[in-house]
């Protein structure tokens, strides 16, 4: 339970595009705007000088007080029951039962047009219990089939130090659904206190704050914002991870990591000619909690020893030490043209899904699913309950004018994704009119009218 | 057949033309995207915004160019318009039938017989022509339906391609009327004279009283009347000055609107002349956008 609330990989919500994302999730009463808003030690408005179209609200966040008060909200939520165990197999009821060969034809059917020839019915824990329910929504981030890359060593694993979903996968390809493999990474943690700040250009928070949450007047930490610094790789980094390239398995070109947020590997690879890549050195917290530093720009997979020797090569860096290795995770995704635009698969009824198994990466896509999808399934529940047969549950749908999440749903369910789902401002037509600062306008009353 | 292989061959090029455009619309269009989306996390190369701009104005200043070719290709594909145009009872009609080969319009020595335009397709030297043979011109009249030929007839000569105005040589030259009844003296009349590609035609000159020194004749009366035209004296009974009148036409449309091999390729389509006005329209506004507003230009070019 009290890995709810972990920030896997970067510690801050938001952003150019997926800054709009969090204020669109606060404005139907989602929880990250808020969390972020309450843990947020550094705050800024990117792209303030393009215009509001553009603006990405985006925080740095203190991992122990997001992670707190996450907790401490959803264990005081009126109506939630948390339970904590591992999920083996789903559970289905079929209408026929099905051989051999017709859940061969099942698996071989088209994403799009996808049947339902089930229904959930509830899930079977490793431990053999069994929890039934009528609607179940899967968000699994990256942990399906998760395998890490640290140098040549790969190990089932969702992050470091949690175990992968295996069970999982296989009941999923069991019941016809077609699954792709996606890779990302993170870049390896220092020890603030070994850096050397003194010849880096600073980056400060804005005064005043712009919080992302719309019931939010100010954030608590507005005040002792924490800085961040600039620093950068040299050709010398650069030598060192292309004399290893043999060293790290991350590179198979058939794997899709995301060319967003590409591996320090891949930048060097793919700009050869670049002398050298920004990185934005980002505390982890405030100095009271950690003195953890993130190193935005060199996530790898380069063996932990070979990651140790090139970061001393990056000035300011000469004696940091590392306190984790970077690493590549691979996982499975599902093909989200499975879904419907409630985010409910079209083979399962009562199955939703949500975040990085649909292929997306990010908090901010996967707590905007995770939020549609979770009413959804919450709104067709209750309405099953109240036996109403004849009329169809009330959902939750957005179209891509509704806003950036509007899109995100449209975009993976015509047309797939090849590569992790990330959003930007260009990917909606109508980013004049879906605004950061216009999300409570267009989607509070949406989402009030039903029920959320 | 010539003809239309040339065109069909101007077509393939066009369409890799047009492509091209396409193509790199959509690099620019990237790149502006890559500058709002990313400049701000990761290194944007310097310039990338004024690389845009200029591209931009290079395609603008490049469709502009295509789109100025004087019609040529929408011409070619509907005909060369030339209009006649004249005082009542000059032999516009029987010069349209002499023109035609058959007898289109209809002819009668009463003055006033054609009201309306009357149009018919030719070929000269191988351009495609729309002749269109119109109302005597005159003054004032009582009749409702002449004034609305005679309305018409203006309207299409200023609209044509190519003008002929026609004058009874008789008329003209022998100077027995009053300068003030004829209609040569008004300023639409003159001002139809002052277009390009206008030429005087003095016809019926097998009624003059003599026809040596026809030329002579001609020109003093030109210089008489200010007129700096082209003037071709003709006779349609005797086919005086034929030769000269088709040569003249035709060499006309050939400087004027012939496809030599330096040329540009011609827009044919009204349909590609909208899109491409519509597109110039954007590209326009992108450019007069400044960076701060970068993200309304983005959506310039969305619409280009």
């Amino acid at each position: 339970v009290d890995t709810i609330g972990e920030m896997s990989c970067n510690p801050s919500f938001g952003g150019i595009g997926k800054g709009v994302l969090v204020r669109e999730v606060d404005a139907m009463d989602g929880l990250c705007g808020r969390m972020a808003d309450l843990g947020g030690v550094q705050f800024r408005i990117l792209n303030r000088s393009k215009g509001p179209a553009v603006h990405g609200p985006r925080a740095q966040v203190d991992r122990v007080i997001y992670k707190r008060n996450m907790l401490q909200t959803l264990q005081t939520y009126a109506g939630l029951d948390i339970k904590a165990g591992s999920v083996a197999d789903i559970l289905l009821d079929r209408s026929t039962e099905l051989d051999e060969q017709a859940l061969k034809r099942l698996a071989s059917q088209d994403s799009t047009l996808a049947t339902s020839s089930a229904t959930v019915v509830g899930v079977r824990l490793e431990s053999g219990e069994i929890i039934r329910a009528r609607k179940v929504v899967i968000t699994t981030g990256t942990f399906l089939g998760g395998e890490i890359h640290i140098g040549l060593k790969a190990f089932p694993s969702g992050r470091k130090g949690e175990a992968a979903s295996i069970g999982l996968s296989k009941s999923l390809k069991d019941a016809g659904f077609r699954l792709g493999r996606m890779k990302t990474g993170t870049p390896p943690r220092l020890d603030g206190l070994t850096i050397d700040y003194s010849r880096m250009p600073k980056q400060l928070g804005d005064m005043p704050v712009s919080s992302f949450s719309f019931i939010h007047d100010s954030v608590p930490h507005a005040n002792d914002q924490v800085v961040c610094y600039q620093t950068h790789t040299t050709p010398a980094v650069h030598d060192m991870i292309r004399a290893n390239f043999d060293q790290s398995i991350h590179i198979r070109e058939t794997i899709r990591g995301p060319r967003y947020c590409p591996s320090l590997e891949s930048k060097v690879k793919r700009f050869s000619e670049k002398e050298s890549h920004l990185i934005w050195l980002e505390p982890e917290g405030l100095p009271e909690h950690t003195s953890t530093v993130y190193p935005n720009g060199i996530s790898n997979t380069m063996p932990e020893d070979i990651q140790q020797k090139f970061l001393r090569m990056i000035p300011g860096l000469e004696n940091v030490v590392m306190t984790q290795p970077g690493y590549g995770v691979e996982y499975d995704h599902v093909d989200p043209r499975e879904l419907k635009r409630t985010l409910e698969t079209k083979r399962v009824t009562g199955l939703y899904m949500a975040g990085q198994i649909n292929g997306t990466t990010g908090y901010e896509e996967a707590a905007a699913q995770g939020l549609l999808a979770g009413a959804n399934a919450g709104l067709a529940a209750v309405h099953s309950k109240a036996e109403c047969e004849s009329q169809e549950a009330p959902q939750l749908t957005l179209d891509r004018s509704d806003g950036y999440l509007g899109v995100l749903i449209d975009d993976l369910i015509t047309r797939g994704v090849n590569e992790p789902y990330r959003v930007f401002t260009a990917r909606s037509e109508y980013r004049l009119s879906s605004r950061a600062n216009n999300a409570d306008l267009r989607l509070t009353r949406r989402a009030a009218a039903l029920g959320l | 057949a010539q003809r239309k292989l040339a065109v069909r061959q101007a077509h393939g090029e066009l369409f890799r033309m047009y492509e091209g455009w396409r193509v790199k619309m959509v690099q620019l269009r990237a790149q502006i995207e890559a500058y709002i989306d990313f400049s701000e996390d990761e290194n944007i190369e310097d310039g990338v915004y004024t690389q845009v701009c200029l591209e931009a104005k290079k395609l603008a200043d490049a469709i502009r160019a295509h789109l100025n070719d004087k019609r040529q290709g929408e011409i070619l594909r509907n005909g060369v318009a030339l209009s006649i145009v004249g005082p009542p009872n000059s032999g516009k009609s029987t010069l349209l039938n002499k023109l035609a080969q058959r007898q289109v319009a209809i002819v009668s020595p009463i003055a006033g017989t054609t009201r309306d335009i009357v149009e018919t397709t030719l070929d000269i030297g191988g351009y495609p022509l729309v002749v269109r043979d119109t109302a005597g011109l005159r003054k004032a009249s009582s009749d409702v339906i002449e004034m609305e030929g005679i309305r018409r007839a203006v309207e299409a000569a200023q609209e044509a391609d190519i003008r002929i105005c026609m004058v009874d040589a008789q008329q003209a030259l022998d100077c027995t009327t009053k300068p003030s009844d004829s209609f040569l003296q008004n300023a639409e009349w003159q001002a139809l004279l002052d277009l390009p590609h206008t030429f005087v035609v003095l016809s019926k000159i097998d009624t003059l009283k003599s026809s040596d020194g026809i030329q002579a004749a001609a020109q003093a009366w030109a210089q008489s009347q200010r007129i700096n035209n082209r003037i071709v004296p003709i006779s349609c009974a005797n086919m005086f000055g034929w030769e000269s009148l088709m040569q003249l036409l035709a060499d006309d449309i050939r400087t004027a609107w012939g496809t030599s091999v330096a040329q540009q390729m011609p827009l044919t389509k009204t349909r590609h002349r909208q899109h491409l006005q519509q597109c110039l329209e954007h590209l326009d506004s992108f450019e007069s956008i400044g960076e701060d507003m970068v993200v309304l230009g983005a959506e310039e070019l969305r619409g280009a």
